[in-house]
């Protein structure tokens, strides 16, 4: 078991954003993390990164707790993520934001760093090298001397992923991937994420556009009002009633 | 376009190595001590300022401490020379790691709290130190300084006159500069600008924010000291009046005006407020008689609130390493986060 999440709890003030939610990933495949608006989704990768401490539960990663770590420390031990509001460095270039993100493959420090020692370049060239791959791979390397910011919304969104590849983690979480994206780039990018797991690469994924949800994960956790209410395939969830409920409540308050 | 751009870049090419040299030829035309002497004040205070810059600049924190560094730099080359008859270069190194122990003890609890605490804590050493430098009669001599300490030699050199130390302080100036520029274009100098864009993506990339920001504030005291120590042995005397709480705000207001997070903001802003310094000093007595040092206070406010509305980005933003125009697109301002503590 890659990932495993038990009771985990979070209150803000007296809302309970997160309440007893529990689950497991499995190395390899893509879980998903479904739900309507304010559900939990995001509190819930903001407490599995170490951004926001649980009231309670307990996070375990690859056999080891991982809740009360530091974000950095979790990002060493292998997970990494995307934001929902992007979270470029949006004043350095497309290729630095990548290199940025291989920070942890690096050893370069302080001292090194201002007398320029000839290690340095070597470490650089090959951060670059492997960076330049990386963005290759996303369709992003004629873009890598641009600014990050820069760039359509769309491929801002592929920056981030390769920038949360960079440090070759274990598991991704990604916030809305698809968001803002027209139809051609969520189907490269549902493409993409399958070709990730084909490599061995584990990802928890939060998304609404459910073509997309029931087209790449394994397997489905749907959260309503910081609760999971379902878990199960895709198949099994679609017919889940309580989840059509859900959902359907949802399109009434909009409509 | 492409040849206008080739001309750009044989003039970036030549542009800096021929300023560099008119600049290092000023004290064989300038036959004033007195312009002399603020171009050396004006590059001693530039080392500070290049400090404070990456502290606030890429940390994004501020110190209003950094007068009682550069003035525990003076002391300790002061102390150790006079009274414990030290070599002047190792007092030099005293003056330089003594500040950066301290700032290491002052910055790793205030650090960690994020915010306004090291502004606090360092705003507290500050009055702390200068209290003590006027207060610890028999170690400082008090309110009236030490006074003889000898030149400053390196290896058979004895830098005895001003020409002299305006080579060895911009000497300096350009190995900080150098050093500078090489720390932010590498490994380091990309996890601190990705501090100074987004503290969350940053730690996620698993960079340890609050080390390297105490890291930085290391560097910057260690700085303020090394300038603290060479203008003790240039002015071969110290007092407690010129290391106080309105040099630290100084320092503060030299790396805002000159543009925080450009290579040349640091200097620009050192120069400019020393020179309006000068000038406010020699003209404000003319136009009000029997001014006093309060009214520069004023005028400097003024100053920079002017500059706050018409240059935000400070003097130097056109050197900005980390930044380009490009970057004014709408989706640059769509990075926050707020659903996250
Ligand atoms: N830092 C915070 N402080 C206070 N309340 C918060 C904070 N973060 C989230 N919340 C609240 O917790 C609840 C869950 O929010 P969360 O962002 O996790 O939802 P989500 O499932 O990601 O929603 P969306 O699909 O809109 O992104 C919401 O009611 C939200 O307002
Ligand atoms: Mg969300």
């Amino acid at each position: 078991m890659l990932l495993e999440v038990q009771g985990l709890t979070k209150h803000f003030g007296g809302v309970a954003a997160v309440r007893d939610v529990g689950f497991k990933v499995i190395e390899g495949t893509i879980f998903a993390l479904i739900g309507p608006n304010g559900a939990g989704k995001t509190t819930v990768f903001n407490l599995i990164t170490g951004m926001l401490q649980p009231d309670g539960g307990s996070i375990n990663f690859l056999g080891k707790r991982i809740d009360g770590l530091k974000p950095y420390q979790i990002a060493a031990a292998g997970i990494t993520r995307t934001f929902q509001n992007l979270q470029l460095f949006s004043g350095m270039t497309v290729l630095e934001n990548v290199m940025t993100g291989a920070h942890l493959k690096g050893k370069t420090g302080f001292v090194k760093s201002i007398l320029r020692r000839p290690g340095i370049n070597a470490e650089d060239k090959q951060i670059i090298e492997q960076s330049m791959a990386l963005l290759g791979e996303v369709g992003l390397d004629s873009s890598a001397d641009l600014p990050a910011a820069a760039l359509p919304f769309g491929r801002q969104r592929l920056l981030e992923i390769a920038r949360a590849l960079a440090s070759g983690p274990r598991l991704v979480l990604l916030d809305e991937p698809a968001a803002g994206l027209n139809s051609t780039e969520t189907k490269t990018l549902a493409r993409f994420l399958k070709k990730l797991r084909e490599n061995g690469l584990t990802m928890v994924l939060v998304e609404h556009d459910m073509e997309t949800v029931m087209e790449v994960a394994d397997r489905i956790l749907v959260l309503n009002f910081g609760r999971g209410i379902a878990e199960g395939t895709p198949a099994e969830v679609q017919a889940d009633p309580e989840v059509i409920r859900a959902y359907l409540g949802e399109d009434e308050q909009i409509a | 376009m492409d040849r206008f751009r080739c001309l750009m870049k044989i003039k970036k090419t030549f542009l800096w190595p021929a300023a560099v040299l008119l600049f290092l030829a000023l004290p064989l035309v300038i036959d004033s001590n007195y312009l002399i002497s603020v171009l050396i004040v004006i590059g001693l205070y530039t080392i500070i300022v290049q400090g404070l810059g990456i502290l606030m600049g890429y940390a994004g924190q501020v110190s209003f401490g950094h007068g009682g560094f550069f003035g525990l730099g003076g002391y300790a080359v002061a102390i150790m020379t006079t009274r414990y008859g030290w070599h002047p270069v190792l007092a030099l190194l005293a003056a330089i790691i003594l500040p950066g122990l301290i700032a290491a003890i002052i910055g790793r609890p205030t650090l960690k709290l994020r915010e306004l605490y090291l502004a606090m804590g360092t705003m507290g050493f500050g009055i702390l130190i200068h209290t003590m430098f006027n207060e610890a009669g028999e170690l400082t001599g008090g309110p009236s300084g030490i006074a003889g300490i000898p030149y400053l030699t390196i290896g058979g050199l004895t830098f005895d006159n001003d020409i002299k130390f305006f080579y060895l302080i911009w000497a300096v100036v350009l190995l900080v500069l150098f050093g500078i520029n090489n720390l932010i274009r590498s490994r380091v100098g990309r996890a601190l600008r990705a501090i100074s864009e987004s503290e969350h993506a940053a730690e996620t990339a698993g960079i340890d924010t609050g080390k390297l920001k105490l890291k930085a504030f290391i560097f910057s005291a260690l700085l303020a000291g090394l300038a603290g120590g060479l203008y003790a042995f240039y002015v071969t005397f110290v007092s407690p009046a010129p290391f106080g709480f309105n040099t630290s705000v100084q320092f503060v207001l030299m790396a805002v005006v000159g543009g925080l997070g450009t290579f040349l903001g640091p200097l620009l802003g050192a120069a400019l407020v020393v020179l309006l310094g000068e000038l406010l000093r020699w003209a404000i007595p003319l136009v009000i008689p029997g001014a006093g040092g309060e009214y520069e206070i004023i005028f400097f406010g003024l100053i920079l609130v002017v500059l706050m509305i018409y240059r935000p980005e400070g003097l130097g933003a056109f050197g900005k390493i980390s930044k380009s125009p490009m970057e004014k697109t709408p989706a640059a301002s769509d990075v926050g986060l707020p659903e996250s503590g």
